[in-house]
């Protein structure tokens, strides 16, 4: 069982904190991108024929910036090239200002979408201003409004913390409007300043100001005490949700488990090998026009690099690493691999170990990386 | 070649180097004279050619001694055989230029037409006319507008004594009066004298480590030949060695038949130990060694000891491995093991100042690709005990109980400064800051001064220099030697981190001082050790009293947000990031210290870094 990616590259504007693969939507060739995108995942379906789906995942980019009649295309074809089982959980990711009427909602409910993940990230006018997105929080509640009249009921909004011009009581109050808004799912990430965004020119020019290291730790725990106490259980760094609706796709990736990649910049992952497609919209599309994988680098993942990775990434989760699993898989246990590693991390108050799982305590949460560490072996650096 | 042959060539050798103060543009010269004797083809040509490592060009500075052979096709028709030794400029490496010097018969003089005589100058013809070098004055530089050729030719003969009145006036930028400096080596450096008949009895003035031919010797003959096959014997150690290979560079290694007296050039013979070829040694026929050695080497001393520790413990032996590969080319460079309890297995090393340590430090991270850790630099106490007893002591954690010491007595040297005479105030104000006794100060024409104070050592090898510099706009310049030792007020201040005493970072200060440097000592490591996962005190004490204390408060978040939708390689190379970020730090007790850390002594009156 394998879950299926989908990227959409374009935008209808591009926010300052933003790196994943994306370009402004105008002059785009979007329409062909639609049918050389399906085309990719014929091809690569050719390759894995019974490798059922389980869950799909439409992602960006900003999937709603396509058109209802580009939509409708995409998703009649993917349910074609891709069909899930009775269901199973169809994802589509949402800028708030696309749902202000109801065309693209009913192209998404008519294709069998039944999951939306909407991009709102504050609740504060200013702050949405200064970090590039255009919605403003009317738009927002107008959003949930409309998607809940066209019957959709398991949605997730992405909220960001340590924005800059953000404080602590103003995501305080993000976070009150977010939940008085009473979803299912919620996603909240802190800042990263990645390279090529309009935030790492301005860090790089010391222009911008950003809320301390102690303010995003106070925000971090504020979001999980707020959630909790709203019924919505932490089962991941940044996720959130009432019980029975965590994200299957997501828990893929953390549980290191198989998912296809497709559109540009798109990472898959099978059966050890790891693969990513051409970036760049014209050299995703060019291989494709002769009936080529756009597929740009392969990687086999060695097993050593597998078991880092089904360490930090099953860490993520509350739920933590399943011990079995680990041992099935690899046919070794986690003490064969990382000797005392696992007690050790115990005995500092970061991991919790009850024999069935090792999960991260809420101090190991805050500190993730710092456990994540300890489980590269020793020679990962050399092997690349 | 038969003797007759032999005395003919000898006739036309000259050796020669050329000293300066630094930047005043021996390494141009030098690449001028290589390109007037064709000895390297236009488009070989690379600016300061005989400075091979790449740290001597990224910092204009010579540190290795080169000798090349050059050919020059003199007015009177007659070709005759240069060996050009070029030395280092700065005044950490003046015992190199001393034994480069010992090579020559004459010494090629390079005065800044624009800066005049500066101090180094002054140490470097000293050390030319105590072996006795017939010295040739250049002036360059004269195309600089500021140039004042007159000027500098009677410093010349006010300071230094010797005629300056037919100086030849270069520019090593455009190659103006080369020529002429070439014909004035020719007649004014004498040939080297020396019996081709006589046992070998040759100099060694540099080696070098290589892979494939062992230790290669750089020597000047001075009595006697040697070819391929002979048996030749280092007199220091009595070893005898069958020699594989002689040549010259010109710039690269040529071998040759054989060398004979007045040569200088190469020597191969697959000599593995390294301890065996010191420099300054004498090489002598293995069948009829001479009696005695050669003279005139000065026995040098390191004048500062630090701490060497690879960061990875495992690392010890490729450090052992490494140091003595470089001890090799580096006669000056000194180490014993030592064992830190804060930083397990390293070296103590011994360096002529913080360029050489500098150097050696960059030379291992670079060429040998090892992580260190470097403790702040000491200098070597003499530290009385109570039972009368005296100890050497280079490494502040080695202080005896301070109940037991009777006194403690540090080096001092004579620091000669030239300045001129607007900086008279700021110059005599630092050096009473670091503790300087006034001895004298002499005008040397209306504008300079040469201002004489007896230091303690310890105040001139953190940041004297620098300061020196940035209080006088980088006119000062400085010279010093060691005059002897002296009791002083000192105590020794040791470091908790966390708790627990640092024995890397335990350092011995003035009373005086010692409040101070306390205090700026433990902010700057506030601002050095990251925020790591708990809180920590860092205090400074002597003995048990604390003096001095700061906090690092704990992180509380470090934990990536964001998977990147399937891309885990990005996740990847974060975490192996902070890892190999951890690789740079030495886990002291549970506390990260990065490499920096242990040199925060010396960094206490820069500005506070950034904040993490």
């Amino acid at each position: 069982m394998a879950a299926a990616y989908i990227h959409i590259p374009f935008c209808e504007h591009i926010c300052y904190y933003c790196n994943f693969n994306k370009v402004f939507i105008q002059g785009q060739p979007v329409d062909e991108y639609i049918t050389r995108l399906l085309q990719e995942i014929k091809l690569v379906r050719a390759q894995y024929p019974d490798e059922p789906i389980e869950t799909v995942y439409i992602g960006g980019g900003t999937p709603s910036a396509l058109t209802p009649a580009q939509m409708d295309r995409l998703l009649a074809g993917v349910n074609d090239l891709l069909p899930l089982p009775a269901g199973g959980e169809f994802t589509v990711e949402c800028n708030p200002n696309n749902l202000l009427t109801m065309d693209l909602l009913h192209v998404f409910r008519d294709h069998g979408v039944n999951r939306l993940s909407v991009g709102v990230q504050s609740f504060d006018d200013a702050v949405l201003k200064k970090i590039g997105r255009t919605h403003r929080a009317a738009d927002v509640y107008t959003a949930f409004k409309n998607a809940r009249a066209a019957g959709f009921e398991n949605m997730s909004m992405d909220l960001i913390y340590r924005l800059p011009g953000q404080t602590y009581d103003n995501f305080a109050d993000s976070l009150r409007q977010a939940v008085s808004l009473d979803l299912p799912h919620y996603a909240t990430y802190s800042l990263i300043l990645e390279q090529r965004t309009v935030f790492w020119n301005l860090m790089r020019a010391g222009k911008l100001n950003l809320p301390n290291d102690d303010v995003e730790a106070d925000e971090y725990e504020l979001a999980m005490d707020y959630f909790s106490q709203h019924g919505l259980h932490q089962y991941e760094i940044s996720n959130f949700a009432k019980p029975g609706y965590e994200s299957v796709h997501n828990k893929k990736y953390w549980q290191n488990e198989d998912y296809f990649g497709f559109g540009a910049g798109a990472w898959g992952y099978l059966d050890r090998d790891r693969y990513h497609d051409f970036g760049p919209i014209q050299q995703y599309l060019k291989p494709l026009r002769s009936n080529h994988v756009p597929v740009f680098a392969r990687q086999l993942v060695s097993p050593e690099e597998q078991m880092e990775e089904q360490m930090f990434l099953g860490l993520r989760m509350n739920a933590g690493v399943d011990r079995q699993r680990f041992a099935q898989r690899f046919g070794l246990t986690i003490e064969n691999v990382y000797g005392q590693t696992v007690p050790q991390l115990v005995s500092q108050g970061l991991l919790t170990d009850d024999g069935g799982h090792v999960a991260l305590t809420k101090r190991g949460r805050f500190i993730g990386n710092d456990v994540f560490e300890k489980f590269l072996l020793p020679d990962t650096t050399l092997r690349d | 070649m038969d003797q007759q042959q032999m005395i003919d060539r000898q006739k036309h050798i000259r050796n020669f180097s050329i000293v300066a103060h630094i930047d005043h543009g021996k390494s141009t010269i030098a690449d001028r004279i290589l390109e007037l004797t064709h000895t390297v083809a236009e488009r070989d040509m690379t600016n300061q050619l005989l400075d091979t490592m790449p740290l001597e060009r990224e910092r204009g500075i010579t540190i290795k001694l080169n000798a090349v052979e050059l050919h020059y096709h003199a007015k009177d028709g007659e070709t005759y055989i240069f060996h050009l030794i070029d030395t280092p400029g700065h005044v950490d490496f003046s015992y190199e230029v001393s034994r480069s010097l010992a090579a020559c018969e004459g010494a090629v003089l390079v005065v800044d037409a624009a800066q005049g005589v500066q101090a180094q100058t002054l140490a470097n013809v000293y050390l030319a006319l105590d072996n006795d070098l017939e010295i040739v004055p250049v002036i360059n530089k004269i195309d600089l507008p500021s140039a004042q050729p007159d000027e500098v030719k009677k410093e010349i003969e006010d300071m230094i004594g010797i005629d300056a009145s037919n100086a030849v006036l270069t520019s090593g930028k455009t190659g103006v009066g080369i020529p002429e400096l070439l014909e004035r080596i020719v007649h004014d450096i004498p040939a080297p004298t020396g019996d081709v008949e006589a046992p070998l009895k040759a100099l060694i003035f540099d080696s070098k480590y290589d892979n494939y031919r062992g230790a290669v010797l750089s020597v000047r003959l001075f009595d006697g030949t040697v070819k391929v096959g002979d048996q030749i014997q280092l007199m220091s150690t009595g070893k005898t060695y069958e020699v594989t290979e002689v040549g010259v560079m010109s710039p690269d290694a040529q071998p040759r038949p054989m060398l004979m007296a007045g040569d200088v050039g190469y020597l191969a013979a697959s000599i593995k130990t390294v301890q065996d070829t010191r420099v300054g040694d004498t090489v002598t026929s293995a069948t009829h060694p001479v009696a005695k050695p050669l003279e005139g080497y000065r026995q040098i001393q390191p004048m500062v000891y630090s701490g060497m520790y690879p960061v990875e413990n495992a690392k010890y032996g490729e450090l052992r491995e490494a140091l003595e590969k470089l001890q090799l080319n580096d006669a000056a460079l000194e180490f014993t093991p030592e064992t830190s309890q804060a930083l397990g297995f390293g070296f103590r090393c011994g360096f002529l100042g913080l360029l050489h340590m500098d150097v050696v430090q960059e030379r291992l991270e670079r060429e040998y690709d090892l992580d260190l850790i470097m403790t702040a630099p000491s200098v070597d106490y003499h530290v009385i005990t109570t039972d009368g007893k005296t100890h050497v002591v280079d490494n502040p954690a080695d202080m005896p109980d301070p109940t037991t010491i009777k006194e403690i007595q540090e080096p001092y040297v004579k620091a000669e400064i030239m300045v001129l005479s607007d900086f008279i105030g700021a110059v005599m104000e630092l050096c009473q800051r670091k503790r300087g006794d006034y001895v004298t100060m002499d005008y040397l024409d209306k504008y300079r001064v040469s201002i004489v104070y007896e230091m303690p050592l310890s105040e001139i090898i953190y940041d004297f220099f620098d300061e020196l510099k940035s209080s006088t706009k980088g006119y000062a310049s400085l010279d010093y030697d060691l005059v002897g030792y002296r009791a002083s007020d000192l105590v020794k201040m040791d470091i908790l981190i966390n708790g627990e005493p640092v024995d890397a970072l335990s350092f011995i200060v003035h009373k005086d001082f010692a409040y101070q440097q306390g205090r700026d000592i433990t902010a700057q490591l506030k601002t050095t050790i990251p925020r790591q996962q708990f809180e920590i005190p860092i205090q400074a004490a002597i003995g048990n009293k604390i003096i001095a204390r700061t906090t690092v408060k704990a992180y509380r978040k470090n934990v990536l947000a964001k998977c990147y939708g399937g891309d885990i390689t990005r996740k990847r190379k974060l975490l192996e990031k902070q890892k190999a970020g951890k690789k740079r730090m030495k886990a002291v007790g549970n506390v990260e210290i990065p490499q920096e850390a242990f040199m925060a002594v010396l960094r206490t009156n820069e500005e506070e870094t950034h904040d993490r």
